[in-house]
């Protein structure tokens, strides 16, 4: 079948919210013949039906950072939260790829900021969350605090006939994933076929990106050779607190905003990297609310924003660009 | 007779070589230039270091407190300095450049801001 076929009857949108992004799978014509062959064809590769389903990718709350650039705490991730809760289609799943806290050597402080995320992101109102520690959350004590709250850092599930893969690139304190994840990784896909939808969700970019800002994964060769023998994989991060979207070989890479503050795009900067300066006239900017308009009035205690304020910026995909890659090679 | 005054002045000779030999290549051990740099949240002393290209120089590392990295991708560089401990490295640097080195190894809250410069001119 050709890719324009597929984009007849395909529609899968990822649609940047700002606070993350929103995916989406979906057949644009809900019709039995080709497309039923093709659904079942991709239920077949992962032991489950690929149905139609969204999620959102958060990243980067650092919840306990206060101070410049962003004084502003959890607001961003909180507001992150009330736009998630009300986006008309309820998400099946959010998946947070990262610094979801802000490290600290206080072991009794760093439980304190893990209790906070969770007493904030409990307030989503989605079937499922699923995490990935940031080295913020892990690179001080190897990943110890962040097991007792989130469980393994690294682990797949299946979910519509979609295989999630949480992948650790920061525990081992340098940028890397080492041999055993690897091993791990091998054996973990090693029952699908080459055309099974995989989404894989880490922290640092698998890349490099940016290896003098640390925006790389030393042996990210080595799990993207891993991945290379699946046609249809997606890779989320984090780290780089902006957007971004890259592809190496079958396999496209989305990064997500922060919900603390912004790094400016490398390209053409020399030395190190500095965040973006908060805006008092625009707090989110950069955030990842990408469109967001002050309303003029400040209110004692609040932000001067409004819900009706933020916009939802549409990034919406068809055909062979963007997460429709998760279908873009299926057997049909 | 004669064959041992030989042998013995053979074995001499074989044992000054071997001296001086060693010591010369203990005098250019001794010749390499080394550079001190100091790691210590969230910074390393000195934050610009300048190395000629083609000149062979070891980089003395000491962390003065948790274990921190020494990376630069450019220079092949990617060491790990352990807490409280010395790493030595010998490169000699081929290409001319001013190439940023980073801490890799998480070492607390400000670790993404622990960064120096090489220049190599």
């Amino acid at each position: 079948m050709k890719n324009t076929d597929r984009r007849s009857f395909l529609k899968i949108a990822g649609s940047s919210l700002g606070i993350g992004v929103l995916y989406s799978a979906y057949p644009a014509a809900r019709a039995g013949g080709e497309v039923g062959a093709m659904f079942a064809s991709l239920g077949k590769e992962s032991g489950e039906a690929v149905t139609p389903f969204s999620f959102v990718q958060l990243s980067d709350a650092h919840v306990g950072f206060n101070g410049p650039p962003d004084p502003l705490g959890t607001k961003a991730f909180e507001r992150a939260v009330e736009m998630i809760n009300a986006l008309p289609q309820r998400p099946d799943l959010v998946l947070f790829t990262g610094d979801l806290t802000h490290d600290t050597e206080d072991r009794n402080v760093h439980v304190e900021r893990m209790k906070q995320f969770q007493e904030i992101s409990k307030r989503i109102q989605v079937p499922m969350i699923r995490h990935v520690a940031g080295e913020h959350d892990a690179g001080l004590d190897g990943g110890a605090l962040y097991r007792e709250f989130f469980g393994e850092s690294y682990y797949s599930f299946d979910h519509r006939g979609v295989h999630f893969v949480g992948l650790d690139n920061v525990s081992r304190a340098k940028p890397e994933v080492g041999t055993e994840q690897l091993a791990w990784l091998k054996k973990d896909l090693a029952r699908f076929s080459k055309s099974a939808p995989i989404v894989v969700f880490t922290h640092r970019p698998l890349f490099d990106l940016r290896p003098d800002w640390e925006w790389f994964t030393s042996d990210g060769g080595d799990v993207m050779n891993v991945l290379s023998g699946y046609d249809n994989v997606t890779v989320l991060y984090g780290h780089i607190h902006r957007d971004d979207e890259h592809q190496t070989g079958n396999v496209r890479h989305y990064a997500a905003r922060s919900l603390i503050f912004g790094f400016p795009d490398p390209t053409g900067v020399s030395g190190p990297r500095k965040p973006m300066p908060f805006d008092k006239e625009h707090p989110f900017k950069n955030l990842g609310i990408r469109t967001v308009k002050f309303n003029g009035k400040v209110r004692p205690g609040s932000l001067p924003l409004s819900i009706e304020d933020v916009e939802l910026t549409a990034r919406e995909f068809q055909g062979i660009n963007g997460v429709q890659q998760l279908l873009r090679n299926p057997k049909v | 007779m004669r064959s041992r005054v030989t042998r013995l002045v053979v074995m001499s000779l074989a044992l000054v070589g071997c001296v001086a030999l060693r010591g010369q290549r203990l005098a250019r051990a001794e010749d390499i230039p080394v550079v001190e740099i100091t790691a210590k949240r969230f910074a390393f002393s000195p934050d610009k270091i300048t190395l000629k290209k083609g000149q062979t120089v070891k980089l003395r590392l000491h962390s003065e407190d948790v274990t921190h990295g020494f990376f630069v991708r450019p220079l092949k560089l990617d060491e790990e300095i352990p807490a409280g401990g010395t790493t030595e490295v010998t490169i000699t640097p081929q290409t001319a450049g001013t190439f940023m080195t980073i801490c890799d190894h998480f070492c607390g809250a400000n670790h993404g801001n622990m960064n120096m410069t090489i220049v190599v001119e």
